[in-house]
């Protein structure tokens, strides 16, 4: 977690929270999960275009795991938490 | 991940051309369902519903202060479930941190479980008991996408689903437990597929 005050990431920008909190959201393969339901969610959840969507569920397939979005620790517990309402396998880490 | 369910349903309704779920004429989505479908599927989210809500019966039958915190939506509950099935549906968000995902399942497990019943019940809402025709505005099929998800994470770990699962089944004989819930299972990836790309 960052050591900053509170008050000075209030005071950030989003682009801030990023650089000064490396948090991140994995999505995991698992056997079930049809691909192309993998890639609509992720066009859904994070309004990726369809190619980026489609990559990224391309390197969960065949790499076994994949960052789908990266950010403050809260936002990312927020897409995990979105993500296991559509029934993916997804974990926060600190900097992967 | 896997790809298309390959083949549909073989003790599908015969009257049923299972065309799967397709874009509607005046928007949304529709299809046809056989009864035995109907009630396949019917059967199917309701025992979703049944195993998300049988175990939150600690915090709904605790005393005052747990219940104001069940009216906050945090959960008494900070462990990983101990049925397979519902540790797949409600997974741990951290890997390697224990006190990190008891905390986060303690602020999100109530919501998730209440957004799986939502889910499920729309399906029961929205598909009749003698099955026919279904049409969904674009809401209600994410909900149906999730429903089916649900379903089949909960038959994947039932049946033992791994990545060379298809290799599998060409050893299967023809006596095996499973075998009945496999069609269902399949099946059931053809619809949910149909229903992705018709949301396309």
């Amino acid at each position: 977690m960052s050591v900053a005050p509170a008050e000075v990431q209030q005071a950030g920008t989003d682009e801030d929270a990023v650089l000064d909190s490396p948090w991140v959201t994995i999505v995991w393969n698992d056997p079930v999960n049809l691909m192309t339901y993998v890639t609509y969610v992720f066009q859904t959840v994070f309004g990726y275009a369809k190619p980026r969507a489609e990559k990224l569920m391309l390197d969960v397939h065949h790499k076994g795991k994949a960052v789908v979005s990266s950010g403050a620790r809260e936002a990312m517990e927020r897409d995990a938490e979105t993500l296991h309402g559509y029934g993916l396998w997804a974990t926060v880490s600190h900097d992967s | 991940m896997t790809g298309a369910g390959q083949e549909p349903w073989p003790e599908a309704d015969p009257v049923n051309d299972l065309a799967g779920f397709r874009p509607a004429l005046t928007g949304g989505v529709t299809a046809r369902f056989g009864a035995g479908q109907a009630s396949i599927v019917r059967s199917l989210v309701g025992q979703i519903i049944e195993l998300v809500t049988a175990e939150e019966a600690p915090e709904r039958s605790a005393p005052a202060p747990d219940d104001l915190a069940a009216q906050l939506g945090l959960s008494d509950n900070a462990e990983l479930p101990a049925d397979p099935i519902l540790a797949r549906l409600l997974p741990d968000a951290y890997a390697d941190d224990p006190d990190a995902a008891a905390e986060f399942r303690r602020y999100t497990e109530i919501g998730l479980r209440s957004g799986k019943v939502a889910a499920a019940q729309t399906v029961l809402d929205t598909l009749p008991a003698d099955g026919g025709k279904v049409k969904l505005k674009t809401e209600d099929a994410q909900a149906w996408l999730r429903a089916l998800n649900d379903v089949r994470l909960s038959l994947g770990v039932v049946l033992g689903v791994t990545d060379d699962f298809d290799d599998q089944l060409e050893d299967l004989s023809a006596d095996d437990p499973r075998a009945a819930y496999i069609g269902v299972y399949q099946w059931l990836g053809y619809l949910q597929e149909s229903l992705v790309e018709a949301l396309e």
